[in-house]
């Protein structure tokens, strides 16, 4: 099977190229304004979160960059439904298996604030259980491509199972929990940080923190690609 | 570069004094001596860490990359 990698590239990809270095340091520089800004620049003083307001700096970004490679990935599932591009599937898998990463960081440090905010790691919040099955659903989703051998069925079924796990984790992350009582802010009866906590002081550090955090998951997920597409020349010789 | 960097740790220090108590518990403490300032360091040193690692990983594998197509 003949591999090109220089195929066609999107207006987006012309721009962050994998092998660019520019914006991997971007990012970087980013991710280490938000350490140091997050932890030094002031915030607002309220009850119960006291300085654990700062994990908003970096528990948050790990759901974005989660679902910005989420988001990749369904493109590209959708993309090789119809170009039965064996490169479009690797970047299908490779962005859930990069953003898993992220999902998996964001409810560990969820559960910590959790702990001394709620009281308990894991208080079966509706956002909490719902966070833990979305991911899960993408865990299905590798188990499934693992169960099929032959690689053109394999790239089709795990491509319309794509497809359909995506709504289904925008549905459980964003609006499930909102439809019920949850102590995480944004959801039931309880405001979010939009409403009045995060103020002008707080979105200084939270922007760059996430658009930081996505570049860094985006840039794992290009090195996970680009091992696999070698890896996969090399079977093919 | 170390003007900069002092004048910017300056800042970041005068920041706080912006802040209002209005009653609610912070880390004000910690602040005030100035021991956050080795928490931030810890946490700087080991994201540059990480990220240089990433660099040198990108490194190896564009030279990987560039091997490929003679090989072949």
């Amino acid at each position: 099977m003949v591999i090109g990698i220089e195929g066609k590239h999107s207006l987006i990809q012309n721009y962050i190229r994998m092998n660019k270095t520019w914006w991997k340091i971007f990012g970087s520089v980013l991710v280490i304004y938000t350490a140091i800004a997050g932890l030094l620049l002031g915030v607002p003083r309220l009850p119960i979160l006291n300085e654990s307001i700062r994990n908003l700096y970096f528990h948050v970004p790990m759901w974005f960059a989660m679902i910005v490679l989420f988001s990749i990935s369904v493109f590209y599932s959708i993309k090789s439904l119809s170009s039965k591009s064996e490169i479009d599937d690797m970047k299908a898998v490779e962005s859930v298996n990069a953003g898993i990463i992220f999902g998996l960081l964001g409810l560990v440090t969820g559960a910590i604030w959790a702990k001394y905010t709620w009281g308990q790691f894991w208080s079966f919040d509706p956002k909490q259980n719902f966070a833990a099955i979305s991911i899960l659903l993408y865990f299905a989703y590798l188990i499934l491509r693992n169960s099929i051998d032959e690689e053109q069925k394999r790239a089709k079924i795990s491509a319309i199972y794509n497809i359909f796990a995506f709504p289904m984790m925008v549905v459980l992350l964003f609006v499930l929990p909102r439809l019920k009582d949850s102590l995480h802010p944004g959801n039931g009866g309880n405001p979010g940080f939009n409403s009045y906590d995060l103020d002008s002081r707080m979105r200084m550090v939270f922007y760059p923190a996430c658009l930081g955090w996505i570049l860094i998951g985006y840039w794992v997920y290009s090195i996970r690609f680009r091992i696999r597409s070698i890896e996969n020349k090399q079977q093919a010789n | 570069m170390k003007k900069i960097l002092f004048s910017i740790i300056l800042m970041f220090a005068t920041v706080q004094l912006f802040a209002q108590d209005n009653g609610v518990e912070m880390a004000d403490k910690l602040r005030s001596d100035g021991k956050i300032y080795v928490v931030v360091t810890c946490i700087v040193i080991i994201l540059v860490g990480l990220l240089a690692y990433l660099f040198s990983i990108d490194k190896r594998l564009k030279k990987i990359e560039k091997e490929k197509p003679t090989k072949n």
